[in-house]
């Protein structure tokens, strides 16, 4: 698998494909399998996610905790805000639907993580769900955020104990805009931006949740990381750059990464999950869970 | 070398990849040392397992585990019941292993008709796992490959005649590892298989007179 995104990139603008397509062989040649097998594992994800987002979004789901869920479906039906009837409500709702299913252990797929797991199906399913895109080009699209996720893995971390939340949702966000991005016909090096521009909005995200449960505030990031995704993509498809080159914004993640503080990662020792509320509602919540 | 099918996966019953995914894994491994579905389990878990494993459904994807249910299986939400049901006698207890102890490790003590096992494991994140002790011999499984275990009295040639038997079945052994406690003292060895080895290579091996027991413990990882 390709360890810079700069070399997929120009590989797939060297060969007139995609950064979907240099994926698939990629994989194909490193693991010994044929890209129709690939593509039928990718297939199953799919439908995973399908059914993830389709769970969520009913509304009767809720974590052991009680903490979260049931949020997904204020979106799909409560009152409108400033996004009403737009894809990205919908995407916002998508996003909560698969961590409320993801918290209330039901199943997902983890990727790139299980708290980061609902930001690339809410962004791929939203999109395709409005311009009526085939399965066969979220197929594609998966492969291309697998290569993301897959560089991101070697050059920086996809643990939140590691790098934070940047590492999970942000992640997932960056892995979302430029599988999206080359799915609605943006090139290759459009990709590269839209990652580059995603990213550089979730730097320094750090992982503080409740009571270290995958929940609050993991199941809020997920819904605005796929919102910073969305900008990302919408940047880049309208033909803005990012000066920074994109390998470079995702070792400068890793770098911010290693060096946050441990309170940041993972721990639920600082940020929101040290807040006076914070700590109470951890504190109740998993009394209530022992009690069963 | 990263996958992209890593990447996009696994698919799995939520809400964490170490603190479900993994202690299911875990618990798939430890079934496999008393051959099947333990009928008591003392589960002792360590550090952050022990923290927030509740709200993570640990408790419950471990014991799933031992009775065989996969990561990606919904019957791991309601687990304990079956448990209880299927007559799996499971005890939880917090604990504090050594300071070197990875933070999502859990000791299960488990046990079937005659058969008793000791197993430590940790969940490294992201689903993958590592035990680091069987009956109190150091090892290192990591259930990404078919593995035999077994304990030998310390022979001569002890690994050539295993090495052999598993060729002759057409085995291609990725890793072998020989650990004692002392010298002359029995051998433990982990030996990882890129193919399925079938029961008849496990009864062989049992037959060897200087082969303690010896069990195949079943590829867990993605």
């Amino acid at each position: 698998m390709y360890k810079a995104l700069a070399d997929a990139i120009r590989d797939a603008e060297a060969r007139g494909t995609t950064l979907s397509s240099v994926a698939l062989t990629a994989e194909s040649e490193d693991q010994g399998r044929t890209i129709e097998d690939i593509r039928e594992v990718l297939g199953r994800a799919l439908a995973v996610m399908r059914q993830a987002v389709d769970q969520g979004m009913v509304g009767d789901l809720h974590s052991s905790s009680g903490l979260v869920g049931g949020d997904a479906a204020k979106l799909r039906t409560g009152p409108d805000g400033p996004l009403a009837n737009t894809l990205f409500r919908d995407v916002l709702a998508r996003a909560l639907a698969v961590q409320e299913v993801n918290a209330a252990m039901g199943v997902i797929v983890a990727a790139p993580t299980a708290g980061g797991a609902g930001v690339l199906p809410a962004v791929l399913t939203g999109l395709a769900a409005a311009r009526g895109l085939p399965d066969a080009a979220l197929v594609d699209a998966l492969a291309a955020a697998g290569l993301i996720g897959a560089v991101i893995a070697e050059r920086a971390s996809l643990s939140g104990a590691e790098g934070g939340c940047q590492a999970e949702t942000g992640a997932g966000a960056g892995m979302a805009a430029g599988a999206a991005t080359e799915m609605l016909g943006g090139t290759p090096t459009q990709a590269g931006h839209a990652i580059a521009l995603t990213m550089q909005g979730m730097l320094g995200l750090v992982c503080d949740p409740l009571g270290g449960l995958v929940e609050l505030p993991c199941v809020f990031r997920n819904a605005t990381g796929a919102a910073i995704a969305l900008a990302g993509i919408e940047m880049a498809l309208a033909g803005i750059t990012f000066a920074i080159p994109v390998d470079e914004v995702i070792d400068t993640m890793g770098e911010i990464g290693r060096s946050m503080d441990v309170r940041y990662r993972e721990t639920a020792g600082g940020g929101l999950a040290a807040t006076p509320t914070g700590r109470r509602l951890a504190k109740e919540r998993l009394v209530q869970i022992k009690r069963g | 070398m990263v996958s992209l099918l890593d990447i996009i996966g696994p698919v799995m019953v939520g809400p964490s990849s170490s603190h479900t995914a993994g202690a299911c894994r875990l618990g798939l491994l430890a079934r496999c040392l008393v051959g099947g579905t333990p009928e008591t389990a003392r589960i002792e878990l360590h550090g952050s397992f022990a923290r927030t494993g509740e709200g993570h459904g640990t408790d419950k994807a471990i014991v799933g585990g031992l009775m065989g249910f996969r990561p990606d299986d919904e019957r791991l939400r309601t687990a304990l019941g079956i448990a209880e049901r299927e007559g799996l006698d499971y005890r939880f207890e917090k604990t504090t292993l050594d300071d070197a102890a990875h933070p999502n490790t859990t000791r299960m003590t488990i046990s079937r008709a005659d058969r008793e096992a000791v197993m430590v494991g940790s969940s490294l994140g992201a689903g993958r796992i590592l035990v680091t002790e069987i009956d109190g011999y150091p090892v290192e499984v990591t259930g990404s490959f078919h593995t035999i275990v077994l304990v030998a009295e310390d022979v001569r040639g002890s690994v050539a005649r295993i090495a052999t038997l598993l060729a002759e079945h057409e085995l291609n052994i990725a890793t072998l590892r020989l650990t004692r406690k002392q010298r002359g003292g029995d051998a433990f060895m982990v030996i990882e298989l890129d193919e399925a080895p079938g029961e008849g290579v496990r009864d062989q091996i049992r037959n060897l007179p200087w082969v303690r027991w010896a069990f195949r413990l079943d590829k867990v990882g993605a």
